[in-house]
């Protein structure tokens, strides 16, 4: 008998070509009314054509909710970190300070804060959110783990993240490459040269770290 | 007499480009109905479900289950809902009127076609039939190509037809026709995922054809290795495995390099060349000059590098090479194809799983629009318009003599130079925007000022069409249905989501109307595209593109139908409805009416042509005066002319304005830093722009995307210089030079950024 694992979001910064499908097919969503929850960000123009996405990654502890005084986020039972409930949400901006992936955004004009919600809408309904439906290069890949490692053989999913002292799992996971990637192309002169200097980036990858307990895990949205 | 009637400044605010005012549907808006047909932009054309509410097209769902792209879709795609229900929309037709602030008025689309009818009317019987000329395009459905082709010949009685297919895929299907026989990519996509190595030579894939990436990358996981050969680093190229950073206007050069890399080191399959092909010995012959050395002198690109792409594609045991305009758009495009092809035949990769070849086309229907008689010599089904076999069928077919059928005309910009001349005095365009897409636009503007008579049929006042004495209100890509066959050689169908507002009329009736109005109503009767491509489902049959087995129905239940395919079986002549088509080419098993059993290529003897790809400098190659050399292309968010997309605020506010790229090194040493105005002259025009200063462009090398118009048109530097088979231009390189501007130019204050 198949055991039906559940759907999950993957990102691949590798596969990322810039093209802001994702941006404009989220700003598609009846949630946010026209407003693009997801971030591309080039990470430098002149030096590279690498830009990477930013969706919410859905921390099990999330420190925007951790540090929002007036209790405006909240997590459903699926895992889910939900923009700041419109009654409650004071529009301090704590958790655009705080969440360690850049994710939140105020909305001045409406005094709120808005974010990713994995299209709460589509998923809640067994649908793909709509960036990684439309996402041309697959960087953003919503479907089971048994899928993910099936289709990419040359990386592996992590979902743990070190910032200083604080470790945070996610529901978003990110590919990380197995083996060392070769050096992105970064200059076209080196390609021109006989003998190009090497340059090599690496990702660290943490290791097994025990889960901590979830306060939110009970939360009801 | 189409001078443009007012200053351009005037039309502009009258007519656009401005963004579109709508967003998005209120939340919560719930669609009526969700129509599945595909995008309207490029030559991937992705399944796309539009939404619609209250006869308006407000939004899309992605259709997941249409086999080429599953529901991925580029911001194009996601943002093409927008282009309906626009404020530039022409709802009624329109007759030059320099006496109006906008330069035109609106009158009735009777008196239009009328006053059309009696201007073809007057030049023909003056000048003769030939005084007036056709241009079609590649982004209409095939059904259209079709009638249009037919009513240049029959009711026009003109030679004079070509598209702006011409600016596209022309070099490649001319070299595929000399080696093969037949003009389309061999194998689908999902063919790649598996094989070993992946050349892209020339194709900025990830920004002109997104969804392909998906495809490179999935084979890459399998182990793929990626070659891409480009003067710039574009994002397909950040992660590959060999970069090849070619000099502009030498890729000829370097495949006879790496083919004779591959012949000293015996990574040829000689069983194959000697079984399936000809004309291998004068190919090698060739091949001798190129050394390592010298390839790598001329291409710019180091030996070491010449050396692994010969490894990696010699030593493979499948592949897919795959070229597009980056290595056609050149006064040398059919041989820097053909030289492609010769490394694809010396390794004998074709016609079986995992191998292939093919070019990636950029027009929604640039293959289906090269396939059925819109080109100056060709005939429906690929037939040559100066085969007298193929001139009585088609005769046939159209009820007419085969001596009143015309014969070859002149390609797009040969076009140009006869309306120069004088010879050509009238001018039916549709779906082109030669003003801003053909190069030195200053030449073409000159010329259609000459035009006694210009109609210009579209559903936005392009900027070409600012020259027309009259404009036919056409219709949008969701307001018809028909069929198109996308990059991968798949027919697939178009379906109407809206009816066309206003005056707006489908353009095959409009195309039907001119003909009725002038009295030669004769063969333009149809009621519906289903007619017209029945008529052109016995028109294709026979020939080399042969959709006479392909239905509506067909395609509906396949998801797409690969041509050829069949009404009778051509091995047994005998009727064959279910033949599912022919996903992939040359397979060792395959019968195609040409060889007749002898082969798997499309000539009597079944074999392959090998074909000399001779290298030639490029024209206007750079000296002291111009050091540099200027490449031109697109960005992911514009498509083309910008007709559509500068009218689309998200895709404008993606990438707003032109920008000049280039290497720090260069900037550096012009004085130049990241967002400075900056002026590229040419010998044909000057423009200025910012500077976008980006390590990933060769340093004697700048990029400018050509979408915009007037003052920001790329294409007032580009050269007119033409493959000599082909007659594509050579776009891809010119001589130019720059410098620092000396301010902000004169449009900086008055135009929007898409104006």
């Amino acid at each position: 008998m198949t055991v039906h694992q559940p759907l999950e979001f993957f990102v691949d910064p590798s596969r990322c070509i810039g093209c802001q499908s994702c941006v404009q097919a989220c700003s598609e969503c009846d949630t946010h009314r026209g407003e693009s929850m997801i971030h591309l960000e080039f990470i430098d123009r002149g030096h590279s054509v690498q830009t990477v996405p930013m969706v919410c990654m859905h921390c099990e502890q999330p420190t925007c909710a951790e540090v929002c005084p007036a209790d405006a986020i909240k997590r459903t039972a699926d895992g889910v970190v939900q923009s700041a409930r419109k009654p409650r949400c004071i529009a301090c901006g704590n958790c655009v300070m705080a969440c360690p992936f850049g994710v939140p955004e105020l909305y001045i004009d409406r005094a709120i804060m808005m974010k990713c919600d994995m299209c709460y809408d589509r998923t809640s309904v067994g649908k793909r959110p709509m960036c990684a439906t439309v996402c041309p290069s697959q960087a953003l890949f919503f479907g089971t783990r048994e899928q993910i490692e099936a289709i990419r053989p040359q990386s592996m999913p992590t979902n743990r993240f070190r910032f200083g002292e604080q470790v945070i799992t996610t529901r978003v996971s990110v590919m990380v490459p197995r083996a060392p990637a070769p050096a992105p192309l970064l200059d076209v002169t080196a390609a021109m040269d006989e003998r190009p200097a090497n340059r090599t980036v690496r990702l660290n990858v943490i290791g097994a770290i025990d889960p901590l307990p979830d306060p939110f895990a009970e939360v009801e949205v | 007499m189409a001078k443009i009637p007012v200053d351009e400044l005037a039309i502009t605010r009258a007519y656009g480009p401005h963004v579109s005012a709508k967003i998005r549907g209120a939340p919560g808006e719930e669609p009526e109905r969700l129509v599945k047909t595909h995008c309207c932009f490029c030559g991937q054309q992705c399944g796309i479900q539009l939404k619609v509410r209250n006869e308006q097209v407000i939004g899309f769902e992605p259709w997941e289950e249409f086999p080429f792209n599953r529901g991925m879709l580029c911001p194009k795609g996601v943002k093409r809902y927008l282009q309906g229900s626009h404020p530039d929309r022409l709802l009624t037709a329109l007759a030059r009127d320099p006496s109006q602030s906008s330069g035109f008025r609106p009158i009735a689309y009777d008196e239009a076609i009328a006053k059309v009818a009696r201007e073809i009317e007057r030049l023909q019987e003056t000048h003769g039939h030939g005084s007036v000329g056709v241009l079609g395009g590649a982004s209409l459905t095939t059904e259209k190509t079709y009638l249009l082709g037919k009513f240049a010949r029959v009711c026009l009685k003109t030679p004079f037809i070509d598209y702006n297919g011409r600016l596209c895929m022309v070099s490649a299907g001319a070299a595929n026709k000399k080696a093969f026989g037949i003009d389309r990519t061999t194998n689908p996509w999902a063919d790649m995922i598996g094989t070993e190595v992946i050349w892209l030579a020339g194709s900025n894939v990830a920004e002109c054809s997104p969804i392909t990436t998906n495809y490179v990358w999935q084979a890459r996981e399998r182990g793929a290795k990626v070659i891409v050969q480009d003067p710039r680093i574009t994002p397909i190229a950040r992660t590959c495995d060999l970069y090849l950073p070619v000099r502009p206007g030498r890729d000829a050069a370097l495949f006879a390099g790496v083919l004779q890399l591959m012949i000293d080191n015996g990574w040829i399959d000689r069983d194959f060349i000697e079984a399936h092909t000809v004309g291998f010995d004068e190919v090698a012959k060739y091949c001798r000059e190129w050394t390592p050395a010298r390839t790598a002198d001329v291409t710019g690109v180091p030996e070491r590098s010449l050396r692994k792409a010969a490894e990696l594609w010699g030593q493979a045991k499948s592949s897919f090479f795959f070229h597009a305009r980056g290595i056609e758009h050149h006064s040398n495009g059919v041989q820097n194809a053909l030289g492609t092809i010769n490394l694809v035949l010396a390794s004998g990769r074709l016609g079986k799983p995992n191998c292939g070849y093919g070019t990636i086309v950029g027009q929604a229907n640039g293959q289906g629009g090269r396939e059925h008689g819109m080109k100056c010599d060709q005939l429906p089904g690929w037939r040559e318009i100066t085969n007298p076999d193929h001139r009585k069928y088609i005769a046939g077919v159209w009820d007419i003599e085969e001596k009143d059928l015309p014969g070859p005309g002149v390609d797009a910009y040969e076009l140009f130079r006869k309306i120069d001349a004088g010879e050509i005095k009238g001018l039916v365009s549709i779906c082109f925007n030669p003003k801003v897409s053909l190069p030195d636009s200053d030449f073409v503007t000159r010329a259609l000022e000459k035009l006694e008579f210009y109609v210009a049929i579209d559903f936005f006042l392009n900027d070409t069409a600012r020259h027309a004495d009259v404009v036919l209100p056409g219709s949008l890509h969701e307001e018809d249905e028909g069929t198109v066959t996308q990059v991968e050689g798949r027919v697939i169908k178009v379906n109407k989501a809206v009816e066309c507002p206003g005056d707006a009329r489908q353009d095959w009736r409009i195309v039907q109307d001119i003909a009725r109005a002038l009295g030669r109503p004769k063969g333009f009767t149809f009621d519906d595209p289903r007619a017209i491509f029945e008529e052109l489902r016995v028109a294709s049959k026979g020939g080399v593109a042969d959709y006479s087995g392909i239905t509506y129905e067909k395609i509906e239940r396949q998801m797409g139908v690969f041509w050829p395919c069949y009404a009778e079986d051509p091995r047994t002549g005998k009727a064959s409805p279910d033949h599912e088509g022919t996903p992939r080419l040359f397979a060792p098993d395959s019968y195609n009416p040409v060889a007749k059993g002898a082969g798997r290529f499309y000539f009597p003897d079944g074999k392959a042509r090998f074909n000399v790809a001779d290298y030639r400098t490029p024209a206007d190659d750079v000296d002291e005066a111009y050091p540099l050399f200027l490449t031109t292309g697109r960005v992911v968010s514009q498509f083309l002319s910008g007709t559509q997309t500068r009218r689309i605020g998200p895709l404008v506010s993606q990438y707003p304005e032109p920008r000049i790229e280039l290497h720090p090194r260069l900037a550096q040493k012009l004085g130049i830093a990241d967002g400075e105005w900056t002026t590229c002259e040419t010998r044909r025009g000057t423009i200025t722009l910012k500077a976008m200063v980006v390590t990933t462009i060769r340093p004697d090398t700048i990029f400018i995307p050509y979408h915009w118009a007037g003052e920001k048109s790329a294409n007032r530097l580009t050269v007119a210089a033409q493959d000599p088979i082909s007659k594509i231009p050579q776009y891809k390189v010119c001589a130019c030079r720059v410098r620092k501007a000396d301010g902000a130019p004169s449009y900086a204050s008055v135009l929007e950024p898409q104006q």
